[in-house]
């Protein structure tokens, strides 16, 4: 169950951003997850139900976008896609491939409420609210 | 409103990480990340390979288990500095518990540090802490189906330990399928059958572990 780790880095960095942005409420949150990581969404959305509640992100809907596993070979080049086991060349039949997509495990970006336009501050950190900003 | 934020979600454990890494090129020292399921020999194959190595290398053991700290008194019986982390529950360990754990190793006298991650094939491979090297252990009685189930252990792993050969024949192992599918899904793996308390095996796996101290003692004098 390391899934409770990853959504307690899910939710700190949604809600740094959220109220970097003045939000009063997260309304989604989007993931990317590699079909070659070890994340399974059952547990992921158990995790994110048990840790959500108190934050801004109570009730936000968790979206996980699933990235499938794509490797280029060693020899002709090929890209191609394939599943966890058969990771073999389609076009020269090698094993020696090198994986260009499968293991991305990355919050992407998240959908917020902010005030109305009565210009109401939303919370402590409104001040300084940078919308659009995305960090690093 | 849409905000974009395009961030690993392991941010913190990879940027920590990196900072072990720097505190261990600094020091020299060559880090081995060994994992394995709970009861494939994890601390009988660290014993073997300290006893393979030790005349060569300064060595320390970080010893991560869920509770209690057995594992790091059976290291340090043997006179091998070892530090255990109690990860309270956690099924793997972070880069923040490999710093805190640094905090009571002198680095500069080092030249291996051996970490025994918690029993567990799933959780420790999204984990980077900062190591050199990746490598996991699966013993014979586990069964050469594991693979087919935890392929992304087998995936990420620099090499296989193939402990408790020795009871290869009591148990329906079929090393060949085994080979095979590792093979598959990890073609430059190598395989090392060993029996880490009967010695059996043990200098190759020690050989290729020296090899790579060496070429990483290289990659950092040239850079």
């Amino acid at each position: 169950m390391h899934e409770m780790g990853i959504v307690s880095g899910i939710l700190s960095a949604a809600v740094e951003a959220a109220e970097r942005s003045g939000a009063t409420r997260i309304t989604e949150i989007r993931i990317s997850v590699g079909e070659l990581t070890e994340i399974v969404d059952f547990a992921l959305h158990f995790a994110f139900e048990a840790l959500a509640p108190g934050t801004l992100a109570e009730g936000a809907v968790l979206t996980v976008n699933r990235v499938g596993a794509r490797s280029r070979c060693g020899q002709c080049q090929t890209e191609f896609e394939h599943d966890r086991f058969e990771i073999i060349c389609p076009e020269c039949g090698t094993f020696i491939c090198e994986l260009i997509q499968g293991r991305e495990l990355t919050i992407d970006s998240i959908e917020i409420d902010t005030p109305d336009e009565s210009g109401e501050p939303a919370g402590d950190a409104a001040a300084t609210a940078q919308p659009g900003s995305s960090g690093s | 409103m849409e905000i974009d934020i395009s961030r690993p979600i392991l941010d913190r454990n990879e940027r920590l990480a990196a900072e072990n890494r720097i505190l261990f090129d600094e020091a020299g020292v060559f880090v081995l990340d060994l994992m394995a399921s709970p009861g494939a020999g994890k601390t009988s194959t660290i014993l073997a390979t300290i006893a393979a190595l030790r005349d060569r290398y300064s060595i320390a053991v970080i010893e991560g288990d869920i509770a209690s700290n057995v594992d790091a008194e059976k290291i340090a019986a043997h006179g091998i500095p070892a530090v255990q982390i109690n990860t309270g529950g956690a099924c793997h360990l972070e880069s923040d518990m490999i710093r805190r754990a640094l905090d009571t190793l002198t680095l500069d006298t080092l030249d291996l540090i051996i970490v025994e991650n918690v029993g567990n094939l799933v959780c420790p491979t999204e984990f980077y802490l900062g190591e050199d090297a990746k490598v996991m252990i699966l013993s014979v009685p586990e069964g050469h189906d594991k693979p087919y189930k935890y392929p992304g252990i087998f995936q990420i792993t620099e090499a296989v330990v193939l402990n408790k050969y020795d009871t290869i024949e009591i148990f329906d192992f079929n090393e060949d399928e085994f080979r095979s599918v590792v093979r598959s899904l990890n073609p430059t793996a190598p395989v090392f059958p060993i029996s880490a308390t009967k010695g059996d095996g043990v200098a190759q796996w020690a050989e290729w572990l020296a090899d790579r101290i060496e070429a990483a003692r290289k990659t950092r004098a040239t850079r």
